[in-house]
């Protein structure tokens, strides 16, 4: 007897286990994002990468202001970096487990409302009274609104006053002539010292829109034409006419085809080149690393003669509502509060950026001068990112990157780069 | 113990009531006895199957859908997802700098770790100067592959200190991992560096396991130093050599982090390789269907190297 005894315990053990471990895994899969407790407390999740880029506490002392305002709604921050965070949520998405808020860059939006991911705002924030004509922009795809810009960086010219005043240079340029001129001398320096960084990685292609797009932007050109890709317009041409022509006159820092963004923002802190276009958010980072660097922000130089208003290439950290939310009506009060007046304009602070909030007013007092110079070149032109809100604009990106760098490399002419891109971007939209 | 009537009591003995009731506990014990095994490695298997084989068949069955993921309602498209793939120049590029790449890293690992190997195993040196240089070899390998991936594209920038150094003898350095000629090379030569170190342990291992007693007989015999390592060393350290270069390959064709990190699979498709090409598929592209192909096609190659390393390891045993 007592064998089968012993056997059997053993076998519901075994048994047992097995059903801890189905239960602990079903448990793993869990259910949609947040969730109501028995005294009718909501609890939100908010994914974003904002967190590790604030300075340390600072959400979470805006989401304890939040939390104080609306007692029966808790917030759950789910921080990650922005590297990360595209995949994680095109995963959550797929699983139909996306966080109730949500951190969103404008080129993701056209896919995730394609995939009926993201909920449209406006209906919640009108159910609200929440009036969107206090918002500076909001994304839409197909008419609705899916993403509202909460913070925008500006991408201005960086140039570093030092190196311009070695090289000969008296003024800081503002065509593209002068900007050529600028870069010849600059590099003529010397001591691996050079005019211009383009950063071409295609692992996260957004050198074309920061970098390459924005000479086209800041003469006013596109790349759209009634929502369709437009790249073999004579603007895009020039533009990409202009980035050959510097690169041919050996001007750029060497490597451009696998540098990445931060290996342009590190050069330029090392003084190792004169001008790049780059985020004001780095305005910090940069006087950080080299407190002795004295550099100026610019307006990107236009073609030559050019009057009009200059677009000025930007980013967003960009909010958005999960359609699966089970408290779309209290999400819709978090992005209130985050786009609010007062709210905003904290958030811009702390961010260095410009807030999405007309109305509210950026405060320059305890900030670096140059941010008042960048808002004032933002005032003066217009924000421009064609980008934001076209399908796969990742790949859009990468395609446009593959085909430059061929073109820089001699293998094919700009006229060929630009009617491969056409017709692959035109496959995709 | 439970004994059974029939044994206990014989054969002339009729007991129908009680033997019926002992025939039932009988065959329910050995239905248990027969459940049991299954029963302890239940847990292992419900893990196996929700975490290896659920996904595989997941991601095989969305290589015939097309627009998995981003679509609703996927529709069935048979092999076409393969056909793409199969017939897209890009995946052939990858392949192609895959297979050199794997192919190149193994061989180096081999023969840089056996040759450190055999350093470290020399009679001629010291046990200081040898734990010294072992954990100057091993050094490498206690890198993650992100300080890997950040400290080369210093070494490798064309202002980095490499060119810095060529440039002190006269040479004029390049833009390793930015111009299409050198890219695969550069970052097949930071694998190889980053993983050297494991065969080199491996190796060290092997060759301190090889009986002193044979070099000497085979010293006494007259055999050179060659001889030694062709006839006694070899044939000793030849099972670990086999199962090392096959792991190596498998692994090496899974490398992502580090390409992804140097290069991106640029200039112009230079580095791509499979893993790379399904990511940009999978993540840029939102291609899930294609990658899912893709990454089937991955698995298929890496099950062959699979298959002959599991045939090795049972030719050992």
């Amino acid at each position: 007897m007592s064998t089968r005894r012993g056997r059997r315990p053993r076998l519901l053990a075994a048994l047992g286990v097995t059903a801890v471990a189905a239960l602990t895994m079903s448990g793993c899969s869990g259910s949609p994002s947040g969730g109501a407790s028995a005294t009718g407390d909501v609890t939100l999740e908010f994914a974003q990468w904002w967190e590790p880029e604030l300075p340390q506490g600072s959400l979470a002392n805006l989401i304890d202001q939040f939390q104080k305002a609306n007692p029966h709604i808790k917030v759950k921050l789910l921080s990650s970096p922005f590297s990360s965070d595209q995949q994680q949520m095109v995963a959550d998405a797929a699983s139909g487990q996306l966080p109730d808020v949500l951190g969103l860059d404008g080129a993701w939006v056209s896919d995730f409302a394609k995939q009926g991911a993201i909920a449209d705002l406006s209906p919640l924030l009108k159910a609200d009274n929440f009036s969107e004509d206090q918002l500076a922009s909001e994304v839409k795809v197909n008419g609705k609104a899916y993403m509202i810009p909460a913070v925008n960086f500006v991408y201005p010219l960086f140039v570093n006053n030092d190196l311009l005043k070695q090289a000969g240079v008296n003024k800081v340029p503002t065509t593209r002539s002068e900007f050529l001129d600028a870069a010849k001398k600059i590099s003529a320096l010397g001591g691996n010292v050079k005019g211009w960084a383009l950063p071409l990685d295609t692992a996260v292609p957004n050198g074309i829109q920061n970098d390459v797009m924005s000479w086209v932007w800041a003469s006013g050109g596109s790349m759209l034409k009634d929502g369709e890709p437009d790249v073999t317009n004579a603007q895009v041409k020039s533009g990409v006419d202009y980035v050959k022509s510097l690169y041919d006159a050996n001007v750029l820092v060497p490597g451009a085809l696998t540098m990445k963004e931060q290996d342009k923002v590190e050069k330029f802190t090392n003084g190792q080149v004169g001008m790049v276009i780059d985020s004001l958010a780095h305005i910090n980072l940069i006087k950080k690393n080299n407190p002795k660097l004295d550099f100026t922000v610019a307006a990107v130089p236009s073609e030559d003669g050019y009057t009009g208003k200059r677009g000025i290439p930007y980013a967003s950290w960009g909010v958005g509502i999960s359609n699966k939310s089970e408290h779309k009506a209290e999400a819709a009060k978090l992005v209130e509060f985050l786009m609010s007046k007062d709210t905003n304009a904290q958030l811009s602070n702390l961010a260095n950026g410009f807030p999405g909030n007309k109305t509210a007013t950026p405060d320059f007092s305890k900030s670096d001068p140059l941010f008042k110079t960048a808002f004032d070149i933002y005032q003066a032109g217009y924000p421009a990112n064609e980008f934001t809100g076209l399908p796969k604009a990742d790949q859009l990106q990468r395609t446009f990157d593959e085909q430059l760098q061929r073109t820089l490399t001699g293998s094919q002419s700009v006229d060929q780069t630009l009617s491969s891109v056409q017709s692959a971007w035109k496959s995709i939209f | 113990m439970n004994l059974s009537s029939t044994n206990v009591e014989g054969p002339g003995t009729v007991r129908p009531a009680v033997g019926k009731r002992s025939t039932k506990r009988n065959t329910s014990a050995v239905r248990a006895r027969k459940l049991a095994p299954f029963a302890f490695v239940s847990p292992t298997l419900a893990l196996i199957t929700l975490l290896t084989v659920v996904p595989i068949l997941m991601v095989a069955g969305y290589s015939f859908m097309d627009n998995v993921i981003v679509e609703p309602n996927p529709v069935f498209v048979g092999f076409a997802n393969y056909v793409k793939v199969l017939t897209d120049p890009a995946f052939l590029a990858a392949l192609g700098n895959t297979f050199l790449f794997i192919t190149f890293s193994t061989v180096v690992h081999l023969v840089l770790g056996l040759v450190f190997a055999l350093l470290l195993n020399t009679s001629l040196l010291g046990n200081v100067t040898k734990a010294i240089f072992r954990v100057v070899y091993i050094l490498p390998w206690l890198f993650t592959i992100a300080v890997i991936a950040v400290v080369w594209r210093l070494m490798l920038d064309p202002s980095g200190v490499v060119n810095y150094i060529l440039g002190t003898f006269g040479i004029q350095g390049a833009n390793w991992l930015s111009t299409p000629e050198t890219a695969l090379g550069s970052v097949t030569f930071i694998n190889i560096w980053s993983g050297y170190p494991f065969f080199m342990i491996s190796l060290l291992a092997a060759l301190q396991g090889v009986p002193t007693v044979l070099h000497e007989a085979a010293r006494v015999d007259g055999a050179g130093w060659w001889q030694r390592f062709r006839y006694v060393t070899l044939p000793h350290i030849r099972p670990v050599i086999i199962s090392m270069a096959v792991l190596d390959l498998i692994w090496t064709s899974q490398q992502f982090a580090l390409i992804w990190m140097t290069t991106g699979g640029g200039p112009l498709n230079a580095t791509e390789v499979m893993s790379t090409y399904t990511y940009k598929q999978a993540f840029s592209n939102f291609d899930f269907s294609t990658a899912s192909a893709a990454a089937v096609i991955v698995l298929l190659l890496t099950m062959v190297l699979a298959f002959f390393y599991v045939r090795q390891q049972r030719v050992r045993d």
